[in-house]
Protein backbone atom coordinates (compact mmCIF):
# COMPACT_ATOMS: atom_id res chain seq x y z
CA UNK A 1 0.00 0.00 0.00
CA UNK A 2 1.34 3.78 -0.50
CA UNK A 3 1.43 6.99 1.30
CA UNK A 4 -1.47 7.92 -0.15
CA UNK A 5 -3.61 4.66 0.64
CA UNK A 6 -3.04 5.20 3.94
CA UNK A 7 -4.47 9.00 3.78
CA UNK A 8 -7.45 8.13 2.37
CA UNK A 9 -8.13 5.04 5.20
CA UNK A 10 -6.97 7.82 7.95
CA UNK A 11 -9.03 10.79 7.10
CA UNK A 12 -12.55 8.99 7.74
CA UNK A 13 -10.86 7.08 11.33
CA UNK A 14 -9.04 10.58 12.31
CA UNK A 15 -12.50 12.43 12.04
CA UNK A 16 -14.26 9.62 13.94
CA UNK A 17 -11.64 9.80 16.35
CA UNK A 18 -12.12 13.24 16.99
CA UNK A 19 -16.10 13.31 17.27
CA UNK A 20 -15.30 10.78 19.71
CA UNK A 21 -13.33 12.89 21.96
CA UNK A 22 -15.82 16.15 21.25
CA UNK A 23 -18.07 13.92 22.85
CA UNK A 24 -16.69 12.67 25.30
CA UNK A 25 -15.38 16.28 26.57
CA UNK A 26 -19.36 17.54 26.35
CA UNK A 27 -17.49 19.78 23.63
CA UNK A 28 -20.48 18.65 21.65
CA UNK A 29 -23.75 17.48 22.71
CA UNK A 30 -24.41 13.77 22.93
CA UNK A 31 -28.35 14.30 22.79
CA UNK A 32 -27.65 15.35 19.05
CA UNK A 33 -24.06 14.03 18.49
CA UNK A 34 -24.11 10.78 19.43
CA UNK A 35 -20.55 9.30 20.12
CA UNK A 36 -19.13 7.10 17.23
CA UNK A 37 -19.25 4.28 19.55
CA UNK A 38 -22.81 4.65 20.02
CA UNK A 39 -24.08 5.13 16.59
CA UNK A 40 -22.08 1.93 15.78
CA UNK A 41 -23.64 -0.24 18.01
CA UNK A 42 -26.93 1.17 16.65
CA UNK A 43 -26.21 0.34 13.35
CA UNK A 44 -25.51 -3.15 13.89
CA UNK A 45 -28.52 -3.45 15.91
CA UNK A 46 -30.41 -1.61 13.02
CA UNK A 47 -28.63 -4.10 10.70
CA UNK A 48 -29.21 -7.05 12.85
CA UNK A 49 -33.19 -6.53 13.49
CA UNK A 50 -33.25 -6.99 9.37
CA UNK A 51 -34.90 -3.70 8.96
CA UNK A 52 -32.03 -2.11 7.59
CA UNK A 53 -31.76 -4.63 4.72
CA UNK A 54 -35.59 -3.94 3.63
CA UNK A 55 -34.83 -0.51 3.61
CA UNK A 56 -31.36 -0.29 1.76
CA UNK A 57 -33.03 -2.91 -0.74
CA UNK A 58 -35.84 -0.28 -1.27
CA UNK A 59 -33.85 2.29 -1.76
CA UNK A 60 -31.64 0.85 -4.02
CA UNK A 61 -34.06 -0.51 -6.16
CA UNK A 62 -35.64 2.92 -6.82
CA UNK A 63 -32.61 4.39 -7.25
CA UNK A 64 -31.14 1.85 -9.58
CA UNK A 65 -34.66 1.91 -11.66
CA UNK A 66 -34.43 5.83 -11.90
CA UNK A 67 -31.04 5.67 -13.13
CA UNK A 68 -32.15 3.07 -16.00
CA UNK A 69 -34.84 5.21 -16.69
CA UNK A 70 -33.06 8.52 -16.62
CA UNK A 71 -29.73 7.05 -17.76
CA UNK A 72 -30.46 5.64 -21.35
CA UNK A 73 -32.15 8.41 -22.61
CA UNK A 74 -30.41 10.96 -21.17
CA UNK A 75 -26.67 9.24 -22.59
CA UNK A 76 -29.15 8.85 -26.13
CA UNK A 77 -29.82 12.60 -26.02
CA UNK A 78 -26.51 13.59 -25.16
CA UNK A 79 -24.89 11.23 -28.27
CA UNK A 80 -27.41 13.06 -30.96
CA UNK A 81 -26.38 16.61 -29.58
CA UNK A 82 -22.97 16.10 -29.50
CA UNK A 83 -22.98 14.74 -32.85
CA UNK A 84 -25.65 17.37 -34.34
CA UNK A 85 -26.21 20.89 -34.11
CA UNK A 86 -29.51 20.85 -35.23
CA UNK A 87 -30.23 18.39 -31.81
CA UNK A 88 -28.12 20.38 -30.23
CA UNK A 89 -29.32 23.72 -31.19
CA UNK A 90 -33.06 22.41 -30.33
CA UNK A 91 -32.32 20.93 -27.05
CA UNK A 92 -29.65 23.01 -25.77
CA UNK A 93 -31.46 25.42 -24.81
CA UNK A 94 -34.57 23.64 -23.08
CA UNK A 95 -31.95 21.60 -21.07
CA UNK A 96 -30.36 24.42 -20.08
CA UNK A 97 -33.89 25.73 -19.25
CA UNK A 98 -34.70 23.05 -17.09
CA UNK A 99 -31.76 21.44 -15.74
CA UNK A 100 -31.73 24.33 -13.17
CA UNK A 101 -34.76 23.51 -10.87
CA UNK A 102 -34.35 21.90 -7.86
CA UNK A 103 -35.71 18.02 -8.80
CA UNK A 104 -36.76 18.20 -4.93
CA UNK A 105 -38.93 20.98 -5.34
CA UNK A 106 -40.53 19.04 -8.36
CA UNK A 107 -41.42 16.02 -6.30
CA UNK A 108 -45.55 17.22 -5.61
CA UNK A 109 -45.58 17.75 -9.13
CA UNK A 110 -44.11 13.39 -9.57
CA UNK A 111 -46.82 12.43 -6.69
CA UNK A 112 -49.54 13.80 -8.28
CA UNK A 113 -48.57 12.48 -12.23
CA UNK A 114 -47.09 9.08 -10.75
CA UNK A 115 -49.45 8.55 -8.07
CA UNK A 116 -48.68 6.95 -5.25
CA UNK A 117 -46.65 4.20 -6.36
CA UNK A 118 -42.90 3.25 -7.42
CA UNK A 119 -43.08 5.04 -10.52
CA UNK A 120 -42.97 8.56 -8.48
CA UNK A 121 -40.15 7.79 -6.97
CA UNK A 122 -38.63 6.42 -10.35
CA UNK A 123 -39.55 9.47 -11.95
CA UNK A 124 -37.71 11.78 -9.12
CA UNK A 125 -34.83 9.82 -9.61
CA UNK A 126 -34.57 9.47 -13.78
CA UNK A 127 -35.05 13.26 -14.20
CA UNK A 128 -32.19 14.22 -11.77
CA UNK A 129 -30.07 11.80 -13.81
CA UNK A 130 -31.44 12.52 -16.86
CA UNK A 131 -29.94 15.73 -17.34
CA UNK A 132 -26.45 15.04 -15.73
CA UNK A 133 -25.86 12.02 -18.45
CA UNK A 134 -27.05 14.50 -21.40
CA UNK A 135 -24.79 16.83 -20.46
CA UNK A 136 -22.07 15.15 -19.43
CA UNK A 137 -22.42 12.90 -23.12
CA UNK A 138 -22.38 15.98 -24.72
CA UNK A 139 -19.30 17.17 -23.59
CA UNK A 140 -18.34 13.52 -24.13
CA UNK A 141 -18.84 13.69 -27.90
CA UNK A 142 -17.51 16.96 -28.50
CA UNK A 143 -14.34 16.08 -27.09
CA UNK A 144 -13.84 13.25 -29.57
CA UNK A 145 -10.57 14.53 -31.34
CA UNK A 146 -11.73 15.49 -35.10
CA UNK A 147 -9.17 12.79 -36.16
CA UNK A 148 -10.67 9.38 -35.15
CA UNK A 149 -13.92 11.05 -37.20
CA UNK A 150 -11.43 11.79 -40.10
CA UNK A 151 -10.25 7.74 -40.13
CA UNK A 152 -13.81 7.16 -39.68
CA UNK A 153 -14.52 8.97 -42.61
CA UNK A 154 -11.20 7.58 -44.59
CA UNK A 155 -12.19 3.66 -44.10
CA UNK A 156 -15.82 4.51 -44.76
CA UNK A 157 -17.12 2.97 -41.70
CA UNK A 158 -20.60 1.24 -41.29
CA UNK A 159 -22.51 3.61 -39.19
CA UNK A 160 -23.35 1.14 -36.61
CA UNK A 161 -19.72 0.81 -36.36
CA UNK A 162 -19.05 4.73 -35.78
CA UNK A 163 -21.93 4.66 -33.27
CA UNK A 164 -20.84 1.36 -31.35
CA UNK A 165 -16.88 1.87 -31.40
CA UNK A 166 -16.12 5.21 -32.33
CA UNK A 167 -18.65 7.54 -30.97
CA UNK A 168 -19.18 5.33 -27.55
CA UNK A 169 -15.73 4.79 -26.53
CA UNK A 170 -14.82 7.82 -27.34
CA UNK A 171 -16.74 9.70 -24.76
CA UNK A 172 -16.84 7.07 -22.50
CA UNK A 173 -14.99 8.96 -19.91
CA UNK A 174 -17.72 11.40 -19.53
CA UNK A 175 -19.89 8.57 -19.92
CA UNK A 176 -18.99 7.28 -16.96
CA UNK A 177 -17.96 10.67 -14.80
CA UNK A 178 -21.99 10.94 -15.59
CA UNK A 179 -22.59 7.88 -13.97
CA UNK A 180 -20.00 8.67 -11.05
CA UNK A 181 -22.12 12.03 -10.82
CA UNK A 182 -25.44 10.39 -11.02
CA UNK A 183 -25.14 8.21 -8.67
CA UNK A 184 -24.75 10.38 -5.91
CA UNK A 185 -27.75 13.01 -7.13
CA UNK A 186 -30.12 9.60 -7.69
CA UNK A 187 -29.12 8.47 -3.83
CA UNK A 188 -30.25 12.43 -2.84
CA UNK A 189 -33.23 12.32 -4.95
CA UNK A 190 -34.05 8.70 -3.84
CA UNK A 191 -34.46 9.09 -0.54
CA UNK A 192 -36.05 12.70 -0.29
CA UNK A 193 -38.83 10.67 -2.43
CA UNK A 194 -38.95 8.21 0.29
CA UNK A 195 -39.85 11.07 3.02
CA UNK A 196 -43.68 10.84 1.59
CA UNK A 197 -45.99 8.44 0.39
CA UNK A 198 -43.71 5.17 1.25
CA UNK A 199 -43.34 3.10 4.61
CA UNK A 200 -39.97 1.36 3.04
CA UNK A 201 -36.97 2.81 2.25
CA UNK A 202 -33.60 4.83 3.96
CA UNK A 203 -35.67 7.76 3.41
CA UNK A 204 -38.70 7.16 5.39
CA UNK A 205 -36.76 5.32 7.69
CA UNK A 206 -35.13 9.06 8.39
CA UNK A 207 -38.51 10.67 8.56
CA UNK A 208 -39.81 8.45 10.62
CA UNK A 209 -36.46 8.69 13.07
CA UNK A 210 -37.55 12.42 12.66
CA UNK A 211 -41.07 11.70 14.04
CA UNK A 212 -40.02 9.96 17.16
CA UNK A 213 -37.57 11.92 17.93
CA UNK A 214 -35.28 8.93 17.36
CA UNK A 215 -32.17 10.27 17.24
CA UNK A 216 -30.11 7.15 17.09
CA UNK A 217 -32.05 5.43 14.45
CA UNK A 218 -31.86 8.50 12.71
CA UNK A 219 -27.91 8.49 12.32
CA UNK A 220 -27.92 4.59 12.19
CA UNK A 221 -30.43 5.69 8.89
CA UNK A 222 -27.57 8.43 7.77
CA UNK A 223 -24.85 5.87 7.89
CA UNK A 224 -26.76 3.03 6.09
CA UNK A 225 -27.32 6.24 3.05
CA UNK A 226 -23.54 6.98 3.35
CA UNK A 227 -22.49 3.59 3.21
CA UNK A 228 -24.69 2.71 0.04
CA UNK A 229 -23.65 5.62 -1.96
CA UNK A 230 -19.76 4.81 -0.90
CA UNK A 231 -20.27 0.89 -2.03
CA UNK A 232 -21.72 2.36 -5.34
CA UNK A 233 -18.86 4.51 -6.20
CA UNK A 234 -16.68 1.72 -4.89
CA UNK A 235 -18.19 -0.68 -7.89
CA UNK A 236 -17.85 2.14 -10.33
CA UNK A 237 -14.09 2.72 -9.43
CA UNK A 238 -13.37 -1.04 -9.67
CA UNK A 239 -15.31 -2.07 -12.53
CA UNK A 240 -13.28 1.28 -14.22
CA UNK A 241 -10.48 -0.70 -15.50
CA UNK A 242 -12.54 -3.59 -16.89
CA UNK A 243 -14.79 -0.75 -18.74
CA UNK A 244 -12.13 0.94 -20.05
CA UNK A 245 -9.47 -0.85 -19.95
CA UNK A 246 -7.17 1.31 -22.31
CA UNK A 247 -7.05 4.05 -19.90
CA UNK A 248 -5.99 1.78 -16.73
CA UNK A 249 -2.47 3.37 -17.07
CA UNK A 250 -4.00 6.47 -16.08
CA UNK A 251 -4.64 5.17 -12.77
CA UNK A 252 -1.18 6.04 -11.40
CA UNK B 1 -4.57 0.35 -59.17
CA UNK B 2 -5.77 3.76 -60.93
CA UNK B 3 -4.90 6.88 -62.25
CA UNK B 4 -5.76 10.13 -60.62
CA UNK B 5 -7.11 13.22 -62.51
CA UNK B 6 -7.54 16.58 -60.61
CA UNK B 7 -8.87 19.15 -62.40
CA UNK B 8 -9.59 22.90 -62.23
CA UNK B 9 -9.12 22.34 -58.52
CA UNK B 10 -10.14 25.58 -56.28
CA UNK B 11 -10.60 25.57 -52.62
CA UNK B 12 -12.23 29.10 -51.41
CA UNK B 13 -13.27 29.46 -47.82
CA UNK B 14 -16.47 31.12 -46.85
CA UNK B 15 -13.93 34.14 -45.41
CA UNK B 16 -12.77 34.55 -48.47
CA UNK B 17 -9.29 33.04 -48.29
CA UNK B 18 -8.18 30.99 -51.41
CA UNK B 19 -6.04 27.86 -50.35
CA UNK B 20 -5.84 26.24 -53.96
CA UNK B 21 -6.46 28.22 -56.95
CA UNK B 22 -7.01 25.82 -59.93
CA UNK B 23 -4.77 23.13 -59.62
CA UNK B 24 -4.19 20.98 -62.54
CA UNK B 25 -2.60 17.16 -61.87
CA UNK B 26 -2.52 13.60 -63.83
CA UNK B 27 -1.25 10.76 -61.64
CA UNK B 28 -0.39 7.58 -63.36
CA UNK B 29 -1.17 3.94 -62.04
CA UNK B 30 1.32 3.24 -59.31
CA UNK B 31 2.61 6.54 -59.02
CA UNK B 32 4.46 7.40 -56.16
CA UNK B 33 3.62 10.99 -56.48
CA UNK B 34 4.95 13.39 -53.56
CA UNK B 35 3.42 17.28 -52.72
CA UNK B 36 5.65 19.48 -50.99
CA UNK B 37 4.94 23.72 -50.53
CA UNK B 38 5.52 26.40 -48.16
CA UNK B 39 3.50 26.11 -45.05
CA UNK B 40 -0.10 27.27 -45.40
CA UNK B 41 0.64 26.23 -49.31
CA UNK B 42 -3.13 24.39 -49.36
CA UNK B 43 -0.89 21.08 -49.66
CA UNK B 44 -2.77 19.24 -47.04
CA UNK B 45 -6.20 20.55 -47.82
CA UNK B 46 -5.25 19.17 -51.60
CA UNK B 47 -4.59 15.80 -49.66
CA UNK B 48 -7.95 16.11 -47.65
CA UNK B 49 -10.01 16.65 -50.96
CA UNK B 50 -8.86 13.90 -52.76
CA UNK B 51 -9.01 11.60 -49.73
CA UNK B 52 -12.67 12.87 -49.65
CA UNK B 53 -12.52 14.23 -46.59
CA UNK B 54 -13.13 17.77 -47.66
CA UNK B 55 -15.25 19.84 -50.65
CA UNK B 56 -13.74 21.59 -53.05
CA UNK B 57 -15.09 24.71 -54.42
CA UNK B 58 -14.80 24.21 -57.68
CA UNK B 59 -13.50 21.68 -60.08
CA UNK B 60 -13.16 17.73 -59.36
CA UNK B 61 -11.30 14.53 -58.80
CA UNK B 62 -11.00 11.64 -61.24
CA UNK B 63 -10.22 8.10 -60.07
CA UNK B 64 -10.27 5.71 -62.77
CA UNK B 65 -9.95 2.08 -61.72
CA UNK B 66 -10.33 2.13 -57.85
CA UNK B 67 -14.54 1.34 -57.72
CA UNK B 68 -15.38 0.62 -54.98
CA UNK B 69 -16.16 -3.18 -54.35
CA UNK B 70 -16.97 -5.36 -51.36
CA UNK B 71 -13.41 -7.02 -50.88
CA UNK B 72 -11.30 -3.84 -51.51
CA UNK B 73 -11.27 0.32 -50.26
CA UNK B 74 -11.00 2.20 -53.06
CA UNK B 75 -8.30 4.69 -51.15
CA UNK B 76 -6.86 4.78 -47.50
CA UNK B 77 -5.12 7.70 -45.79
CA UNK B 78 -2.68 8.09 -43.02
CA UNK B 79 -2.49 10.77 -41.36
CA UNK B 80 0.45 12.95 -39.19
CA UNK B 81 -1.20 13.05 -36.32
CA UNK B 82 -1.69 10.31 -33.48
CA UNK B 83 -5.09 8.41 -35.45
CA UNK B 84 -5.35 4.69 -33.92
CA UNK B 85 -7.84 4.83 -31.80
CA UNK B 86 -6.79 4.85 -28.05
CA UNK B 87 -10.15 2.22 -27.05
CA UNK B 88 -8.70 -0.61 -29.91
CA UNK B 89 -5.69 -2.63 -29.72
CA UNK B 90 -3.38 -2.48 -32.28
CA UNK B 91 -4.41 -5.72 -34.03
CA UNK B 92 -8.54 -3.87 -33.59
CA UNK B 93 -7.36 -0.83 -35.11
CA UNK B 94 -5.60 -2.48 -38.19
CA UNK B 95 -8.55 -4.80 -38.68
CA UNK B 96 -10.89 -1.81 -38.54
CA UNK B 97 -10.03 -1.20 -41.81
CA UNK B 98 -12.12 -3.75 -43.15
CA UNK B 99 -15.68 -2.71 -41.36
CA UNK B 100 -17.21 -1.86 -44.68
CA UNK B 101 -15.86 -4.59 -46.68
CA UNK B 102 -17.29 -7.84 -47.02
CA UNK B 103 -14.41 -9.90 -45.92
CA UNK B 104 -14.23 -13.40 -43.76
CA UNK B 105 -12.90 -12.60 -40.61
CA UNK B 106 -10.48 -15.26 -40.23
CA UNK B 107 -9.28 -13.34 -43.76
CA UNK B 108 -9.18 -10.47 -41.94
CA UNK B 109 -7.45 -11.88 -39.00
CA UNK B 110 -4.28 -13.27 -41.01
CA UNK B 111 -3.95 -10.27 -43.54
CA UNK B 112 -3.62 -8.02 -39.99
CA UNK B 113 -1.07 -10.97 -38.43
CA UNK B 114 0.92 -10.69 -41.92
CA UNK B 115 0.91 -6.76 -42.42
CA UNK B 116 1.93 -6.26 -38.94
CA UNK B 117 4.77 -8.73 -39.24
CA UNK B 118 5.94 -6.59 -42.37
CA UNK B 119 6.09 -3.49 -40.16
CA UNK B 120 7.76 -5.09 -37.47
CA UNK B 121 4.88 -5.36 -35.14
CA UNK B 122 4.09 -8.79 -34.80
CA UNK B 123 4.12 -9.15 -31.01
CA UNK B 124 2.12 -5.61 -30.19
CA UNK B 125 -1.31 -7.14 -31.77
CA UNK B 126 -2.64 -7.17 -28.30
CA UNK B 127 -0.82 -3.66 -27.43
CA UNK B 128 -2.88 -0.48 -26.51
CA UNK B 129 -1.82 2.18 -28.86
CA UNK B 130 -0.47 4.00 -25.83
CA UNK B 131 1.75 1.26 -25.12
CA UNK B 132 3.30 1.90 -28.64
CA UNK B 133 6.59 4.72 -29.43
CA UNK B 134 5.55 7.59 -31.85
CA UNK B 135 6.92 5.95 -34.78
CA UNK B 136 5.19 2.21 -33.93
CA UNK B 137 2.30 4.14 -33.66
CA UNK B 138 2.42 5.05 -37.13
CA UNK B 139 3.93 1.50 -38.64
CA UNK B 140 0.87 0.46 -36.99
CA UNK B 141 -0.92 3.24 -38.81
CA UNK B 142 0.71 2.39 -42.47
CA UNK B 143 -0.34 -1.27 -42.03
CA UNK B 144 -4.32 -0.01 -41.52
CA UNK B 145 -4.14 1.38 -44.79
CA UNK B 146 -1.91 -1.01 -46.17
CA UNK B 147 -3.73 -4.42 -44.77
CA UNK B 148 -7.20 -3.98 -47.36
CA UNK B 149 -4.74 -3.56 -50.54
CA UNK B 150 -6.27 -0.34 -51.63
CA UNK B 151 -5.07 1.17 -55.30
CA UNK B 152 -4.83 4.05 -53.91
CA UNK B 153 -3.31 5.43 -50.46
CA UNK B 154 -3.40 9.04 -49.19
CA UNK B 155 -0.46 10.23 -46.65
CA UNK B 156 -0.72 13.61 -45.27
CA UNK B 157 2.58 13.87 -43.17
CA UNK B 158 3.19 10.46 -42.12
CA UNK B 159 5.98 10.91 -40.32
CA UNK B 160 6.18 14.91 -39.76
CA UNK B 161 6.11 13.94 -36.06
CA UNK B 162 9.13 11.91 -36.02
CA UNK B 163 12.70 12.21 -35.42
CA UNK B 164 14.87 12.29 -38.24
CA UNK B 165 16.57 8.38 -37.78
CA UNK B 166 12.97 6.90 -37.31
CA UNK B 167 11.75 8.67 -40.34
CA UNK B 168 14.74 8.00 -42.37
CA UNK B 169 13.62 4.01 -41.49
CA UNK B 170 10.27 3.83 -42.28
CA UNK B 171 10.66 5.80 -45.51
CA UNK B 172 12.60 2.54 -46.23
CA UNK B 173 9.48 0.37 -44.98
CA UNK B 174 7.10 2.32 -46.62
CA UNK B 175 8.88 2.26 -50.34
CA UNK B 176 9.08 -1.95 -49.20
CA UNK B 177 5.55 -2.75 -48.53
CA UNK B 178 4.67 -0.42 -52.04
CA UNK B 179 6.84 -2.44 -53.94
CA UNK B 180 5.12 -5.93 -52.58
CA UNK B 181 1.85 -4.36 -53.23
CA UNK B 182 1.92 -1.77 -55.82
CA UNK B 183 -0.17 1.33 -55.37
CA UNK B 184 -0.90 4.83 -56.53
CA UNK B 185 0.87 6.91 -53.86
CA UNK B 186 -0.02 10.69 -52.72
CA UNK B 187 2.16 11.70 -49.94
CA UNK B 188 2.45 15.08 -48.53
CA UNK B 189 5.42 16.47 -46.62
CA UNK B 190 7.92 19.35 -46.03
CA UNK B 191 10.43 17.30 -45.60
CA UNK B 192 12.44 17.77 -48.91
CA UNK B 193 14.77 15.23 -48.47
CA UNK B 194 12.50 12.70 -47.88
CA UNK B 195 10.46 13.80 -50.82
CA UNK B 196 13.55 13.08 -52.94
CA UNK B 197 13.90 9.70 -51.39
CA UNK B 198 10.59 8.57 -52.34
CA UNK B 199 9.19 10.20 -55.20
CA UNK B 200 8.63 9.49 -58.97
CA UNK B 201 7.97 13.02 -59.03
CA UNK B 202 7.80 15.82 -56.74
CA UNK B 203 5.03 18.30 -57.05
CA UNK B 204 6.07 21.75 -56.07
CA UNK B 205 2.89 24.05 -55.00
CA UNK B 206 3.49 27.75 -54.46
CA UNK B 207 2.47 29.74 -51.59
CA UNK B 208 -0.86 30.76 -50.94
CA UNK B 209 -3.21 30.40 -52.85
CA UNK B 210 -1.83 26.99 -53.56
CA UNK B 211 -1.19 26.64 -57.61
CA UNK B 212 1.31 24.00 -59.32
CA UNK B 213 4.86 25.65 -59.16
CA UNK B 214 6.84 22.58 -60.86
CA UNK B 215 7.02 19.38 -61.36
CA UNK B 216 9.96 17.39 -60.66
CA UNK B 217 11.04 14.18 -62.31
CA UNK B 218 13.07 11.78 -59.79
CA UNK B 219 14.67 9.23 -61.51
CA UNK B 220 16.69 7.05 -59.56
CA UNK B 221 16.40 3.80 -59.86
CA UNK B 222 14.16 1.48 -57.65
CA UNK B 223 14.62 -0.40 -55.24
CA UNK B 224 15.96 2.36 -53.21
CA UNK B 225 17.49 2.72 -50.20
CA UNK B 226 17.34 6.14 -47.66
CA UNK B 227 20.46 6.44 -47.07
CA UNK B 228 22.79 5.33 -49.70
CA UNK B 229 20.63 7.58 -51.92
CA UNK B 230 21.53 10.50 -49.87
CA UNK B 231 25.18 9.98 -51.22
CA UNK B 232 24.27 10.29 -55.12
CA UNK B 233 25.55 13.60 -56.14
CA UNK B 234 21.79 13.96 -58.24
CA UNK B 235 20.36 13.53 -54.72
CA UNK B 236 21.49 16.32 -53.01
CA UNK B 237 21.58 18.47 -56.81
CA UNK B 238 17.53 17.55 -56.72
CA UNK B 239 17.07 18.58 -52.66
CA UNK B 240 18.93 21.91 -53.67
CA UNK B 241 16.96 22.82 -56.49
CA UNK B 242 13.55 22.00 -54.55
CA UNK B 243 14.78 24.35 -52.14
CA UNK B 244 15.50 26.76 -54.62
CA UNK B 245 11.64 26.48 -55.67
CA UNK B 246 10.16 27.12 -52.42
CA UNK B 247 12.58 30.15 -51.37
Amino acid sequence: MNGRRWVQIAAPISLIVLWQIAVSTRFLNPGLFPPPSSIAANFIAYAASGELAVNAYWTLSRLLVGLLIGGIPGTLLGLGMGMSGWVRAYFGPVIALLYPIPKIAILPLFYFIFGTGEAAKWAAVAVGVFFLMAINTEAGVRQIETIYLDVARAYRIRPASFFFRVLLPGALPNIYAGIKLSIGIAIVLAVAAEYQLTRVGLGFAIFNAQQLLDVDRLYAALVAVSLLGLALSGILDALEAFVMPWRAHRRA
Amino acid sequence: MATIAVEHLTKRYPTGTVALDDVNLEIADGEFVVVVGPSGCGKSTLLRIMAGLDASTEGRIVVDGAASGKHALPSATVFQEQSLFPWMRVGENVAFAFDSLDVPRDDVRRRVHDVLGLVGLSDYERAWPHELSGGMKQRAAVARAFVTDPPVLYMDEPFGALDEQTRVGLANELMRLWERSPKTIVFVTHGIEEAVTLADRVIVLSARPGTVKEIVPIEFPRPRDAVTLRGDPAFGAHVVHLWELLR
